[in-house]
């Protein structure tokens, strides 16, 4: 690993004004909190940054209610959120999410901030010797005619098809959600919707936050229905692997009809993905296998296999049935 | 007495609270530090190396290459009756053979300097298109004609079946990812060499390292005393542990190397891809008529390494004419080499899926299909097994399992979401042993000691050497000390082959022979006290040197030189197996296909049982294993230059605690004096075997698709879009 700067400031406000913006091709500075994803990446050289500003206990830790809203403080472990009552019994999609993510070890030392900027794992991202435009903007892309089994199917390019590789944001973006965020020009928030970006041509960027932004919250406003709610996530083992396929979803439903239908997908595309079409097609529905097989035809109605991952679609269609039942099938006694 | 009691492992504590030293802990003053440089390209060759920026980081002592080599020759392979994971050594020439290669050796003060130093190593290279997977151009194969087997006439025998079943089984490449990962420590005292590596052979590295150095082998210490996981990819030589003695002997400081987890995928050896034909005839009855199994293996350019399981799956049942046959195929890719049950894990997932087949076309039930053509005498010479429970192991398993509900009919059974199936399969391991010698030290006071250059890697060794002495001296196991792990101790075997339970307590049953001959004692009268008393000497000591009877003269002598001897399996006058069978119980999601193994259970006869716990764990891991083998192990190598692009263990997955339900393993009881004094057969490997078929079995009865390769992914299930 290169060598390094370590510095600890005494406040969020003051490592934004310590930090050295940190360009795409990973030099400049970076914040450090769980450090699950940076030290990872600066072992493998992937990120190389002259400066590490530590803001691990600068950030507000734990969930409470605010104005309203459920208020998550960015330096929350994942470990700590997924088991919070707010989680578990408000919105379990946002629990099940944490559970099934990582391992115990990680989730003891992530927090909720870094959680949703975790990189991608595409092989050839995370290899120095490999061409990735994402790493090394105009070296092209190893992964469209690579061994991309794992890689997305949604919200692709020519120049990037890294699948977006959390769990949580999948969950989150199912809800109203403001971004708290701090930096040079003092606090402002994002609609979580808006922080992810496509990769298009610029796979480099993939957030909407300066450089020397620091998300320090969520405020996420909860439907009272949010309780019937899943993260159905279809991994090649029962632990610690990343998604091959996930669907959040949330259900208000009356009877067998559905009033609103909330999708969120996760390992299928390269940012969070809102199913909004599948949405619009199940208000009003009845849920049956057909209508269920159905919206998840309408959500990847755009998608495009790249060889190896082609059975994404067909099974991305299978894995948003299955979180629309098993969401239909919870009872609200059930989650409390 | 057939299976030995469950001794707690006598190393235990040691492990648990950290005070067992493993290769890499040991204190060598203050050592230098190496980093491997690997290759970015999957052939071709270097054409320049600017270390300036390598050599600029502090603490840099050199930068070693083919244009700085160290002085250090090519051992003989061992696929060839050497000791050395591959034939050539990476500082030869500027040629790069795959991807990952070592093409440099950074030495400096500390271990970040030298990882910093490494990774600012700018490498040129001249690029070729390798040839590293199956079906990619450029691909030699060697046909290997007195490697096959061959009885009767297998066409006639095949037009006489009524049902057949042909197809082609692949398997994938798998790496051993055990957990200690590799490492060398170097420490020269004027001629005399130490080195530290975790190793299942100690005396074939001190060897072998004598031998890549051009010393004396007298001069080379090799040791091992703990080995955290070796699943073979520790038993041959490694490339880079002369590299490191002699970078030590150039900087006149001991030198230390970890070798990273990645590293260790493209280093080390590996388990290689086959693709295997197979051909299995019926009679209506269910009676085996023609069998065929011809495998590709992949290899690398220079060595030619295949694992042949075809000559085991030829000996498990009847059959009226026989054909085997292997083609190494000869790739960019490094040399692979064993991997835990080498020719079984493979080649029975073609064997047992293939006798699966076959029951769903004649409407037998498997168990039946198998006892319909269970045996006395392998097909193939007509020479008899020792011993074979096969049907005892089915029967007890199946009793367990509650197979009699089996019904064969797809999709029969479901619970909630998930469709269930069963299936099953024949596990199986060749019994071996080799030449192996012991010391053993007894003393008045009921103390005994043990001495042999075995291997606990992870197994029990340890416990059973202690049992073994103990239950032959008469004195209780706690009074019993055992050294293993050093190649100045008595010569054992290598830890592969499962070989080492049945030589070492044959070796010590020996020793304990001899002393129990000058003493005039026996074990069921031992009273130390008194009988040194009345031997009128304070201790004891007896050296033993037990060659199998099976073996060669060739193989007898290779007992102080560093040679492997496995006697065993098929011989001219026995054949001699351990039979197991597997059962397995799967789910696969009627949406999302996942799959799930909530119960796999296996029975296992394996001759005489040394220690029931330390058995029931191997046995268990090695099912373990084969649900990683069926469902989830796979070395993904990028076609265009040969990369290993999941070359970590977040992506290279292995069964997590959640992937394992309820797991039983059945000891069942078998005698056989014919295979070694001891009565001893392996069982370090015959857990993996079947595993995988069985569970392809078990997922063909819940979707009724059938999956001919491994691992099985929910896209092999997947209805299409």
């Amino acid at each position: 690993m290169k060598s390094f700067a370590y510095q600890k400031p005494a406040s969020a406000q003051a490592a934004v004004g310590m930090v050295d913006p940190m360009s795409a091709a990973g030099q400049g500075g970076a914040f450090l909190a769980g450090g699950t994803t940076v030290l990872d990446l600066m072992k493998l050289h992937v990120l190389t940054p002259d400066s590490l500003t530590d803001v691990k206990t600068l950030l507000p830790a734990g969930i409470e209610e605010r104005d309203g809203a459920l208020y998550v403080g960015a330096g929350t472990t994942m470990a700590a959120a997924a088991e919070h009552p707010a989680f578990r019994d408000r919105a379990p999609a946002l629990s099940d999410a944490l559970w099934k993510a990582a391992s115990p070890q990680l989730r003891n030392v992530a927090t909720l901030g870094g959680n949703v900027l975790q990189r991608t794992r595409c092989p050839y991202f995370r290899d120095v010797a490999s061409a990735c435009n994402k790493r090394e903007p105009g070296s092209g892309c190893a992964a469209t005619e690579g061994v991309n089994r794992l890689l997305a199917v949604l919200g692709t390019s020519e120049d990037c098809i890294a699948t977006y590789a959390g769990d949580w944001a999948n969950a989150l973006i199912l809800f109203d959600t403001q971004v708290e965020v701090t930096g040079p020009e003092g606090d402002r928030t994002i609609a979580f919707e808006d922080l992810h970006t496509l990769p298009g041509d610029t796979p480099a960027v993939e957030t909407t936050l300066g450089d020397a932004d620091l998300i320090t919250g969520y405020l996420i406003d909860l439907p009272d229905w949010a309780w019937r709610s899943v993260y159905t996530k279809v991994r090649d083992r029962e632990s610690y692997a990343f998604a091959v396929a996930s669907a959040a979803v949330a259900l208000d439903m009356e009877e067998d009809t559905i009033r609103e239908a909330r999708i969120g997908l996760g390992g299928v595309a390269t940012v969070p993905w809102r199913a909004r079409a599948a949405e619009d097609y199940l208000a009003g529905k009845t849920l049956t296998e057909e209508t269920g097989l159905e919206a998840g035809r309408i959500a990847f109605a755009d998608a495009r296999g790249w060889g190896h991952n082609d059975f994404k679609i067909p099974l991305g269609q299978q894995t948003i049935l299955r979180g629309l039942m098993e969401a239909a099938a919870l009872t609200r006694e059930g989650t409390q | 007495m057939s299976i030995g009691n469950p001794v707690h492992r006598i190393d235990g504590k040691l492990k648990v609270t950290g005070s067992a030293n493993y290769a890499a802990d040991f204190s060598v003053g203050t050592p230098l530090y190496a980093e491997l440089v690997t290759s970015t390209v999957g052939l071709g060759r270097v054409t320049s190396i600017d270390d300036s920026a390598a050599r600029a980081v502090p603490g840099v002592r050199a930068v070693y290459s083919h244009a700085n080599p160290l002085p250090v020759d090519a051992a003989d392979f061992f696929g060839a009756g050497g000791r050395a994971q591959q034939s050539w050594r990476p500082f030869e020439s500027a040629d790069v053979r795959f991807n990952g290669e070592i093409v440099g050796l950074v030495v400096a003060d500390t271990l970040i300097g030298a990882r910093e130093a490494a990774r600012s190593m700018r490498v040129q290279y001249e690029e070729q298109d390798p040839a590293a997977v199956f079906g990619a151009s450029g691909l030699e194969p060697e046909d290997l004609p007195d490697r096959g087997l061959s009885m009767g006439d297998i066409e006639q025998a095949m037009e006489a079946s009524s049902q057949r079943v042909e197809e082609t089984y692949t398997t994938y490449a798998n790496t051993h990812n055990a957990m200690e990962l590799f490492s060398t420590t170097a420490q020269w005292a004027g001629d005399e060499l130490t080195v530290y590596v975790p190793s299942q052979w100690v005396e074939g590295f001190a060897a072998g390292i004598a031998e890549e150095l051009g010393i004396d082998a007298a001069r080379v210490r090799v040791v091992s005393p703990y080995v955290g996981g070796g699943f073979g990819g520790k038993g041959s030589l490694f490339t880079w542990t002369a590299m490191v003695a002699a970078a030590a002997r150039d900087q006149g400081r001991p030198v230390k190397l970890y070798v990273t987890r990645e590293q260790g995928f493209t280093t080390a050896s590996y388990r290689a891809e086959t693709e295997q034909d197979f051909r299995l005839g019926a009679t209506a009855d269910g009676r085996f008529t023609g069998f065929e199994h011809q495998g590709r293996e992949i290899s690398s350019r220079a060595d030619t390494y295949v694992v042949n399981g075809g000559e085991n799956t030829a000996r498990m049942y009847h059959a009226d004419a026989v054909r085997t046959g292997v083609t190494c195929i000869h790739a960019d890719r490094q040399t692979p080499g064993f991997m835990r049950a080498p020719p079984e894990a493979p080649y029975f997932f073609a064997l047992e899926s293939g006798v699966d087949e076959l029951a769903w076309k004649l409407s037998m039930d498997p168990v039946e299909l198998r006892r319909i053509n269970d045996i006395d005498a392998e097909p193939v010479n007509g020479v008899p097994f020792t011993s074979r429970s096969l049907m005892e192991c089915y029967d007890a398993a199946a009793e367990r399992f509650g197979w009699s509900d089996y019904e064969q009919t797809v999709g029969a059974r479901t619970e909630g979401d998930w469709l269930v199936g069963w299936g099953c399969a024949t596990a199986t391991y060749p019994t071996q042993m080799g030449p192996c010698a012991v010391r053993i030290h007894f003393d008045a006071t009921g103390q005994a000691r043990v001495w042999v250059a075995s291997h606990d890697v992870g197994t029990g060794a340890y416990t059973v050497i202690a049992q073994a002495t103990a239950l032959a001296l008469g004195i209780p196991v706690d009074s019993v000390k055992v050294e293993l792990g050093d190649s100045r101790l008595p010569p054992g075997t290598i830890a592969g082959g499962s070989i080492s339970t049945a030589s070492n307590v044959s070796a010590i049953e020996m020793a304990v022979a001899q002393i129990h001959d000058r003493m005039g004692t026996t074990a069921e009268t031992m009273d130390p006290t008194a009988a040194f008393e009345a031997f009128g000497q304070r201790a004891i000591e007896e050296y033993a040197e037990w060659i199998p009877p099976a073996a060669s003269r060739q193989q007898a002598k290779t007992l102080y030189n560093g040679k492997v001897a496995i006697v065993g399996g098929a011989e001219e006058d026995y054949t001699a197996f351990a039979f197991g069978a597997q059962f397995a119980e799967v789910r696969v999601h009627k949406y999302t296909r996942e799959i799930r193994v909530p119960r796999l259970i296996g029975a296992f006869a394996a001759g005489r049982i040394m220690n029931e716990q330390t058995a029931r764990s191997q046995y268990l891991g090695g099912m373990i294993w084969g649900i990683g083998h069926a469902l989830l192990e796979k070395t993904e190598v990028d076609p265009r230059n040969g990369k290993i692009v999941n070359a970590n263990i977040a992506e290279y997955l292995v069964p997590t605690n959640a992937d394992v339900q309820e797991l039983e393993a059945i000891l069942v009881p078998e005698t056989d004096t014919k295979v070694n004094p001891a009565g001893v057969k392996g069982i370090g490997e015959i857990g993996i075997v079947g595993t995988a078929a069985a569970i392809a079995n078990a997922v063909y009865h819940a979707t009724g698709t059938r999956v001919r390769h491994t691992p099985i992914h929910v896209e092999d299930l997947l209805p299409q879009a």
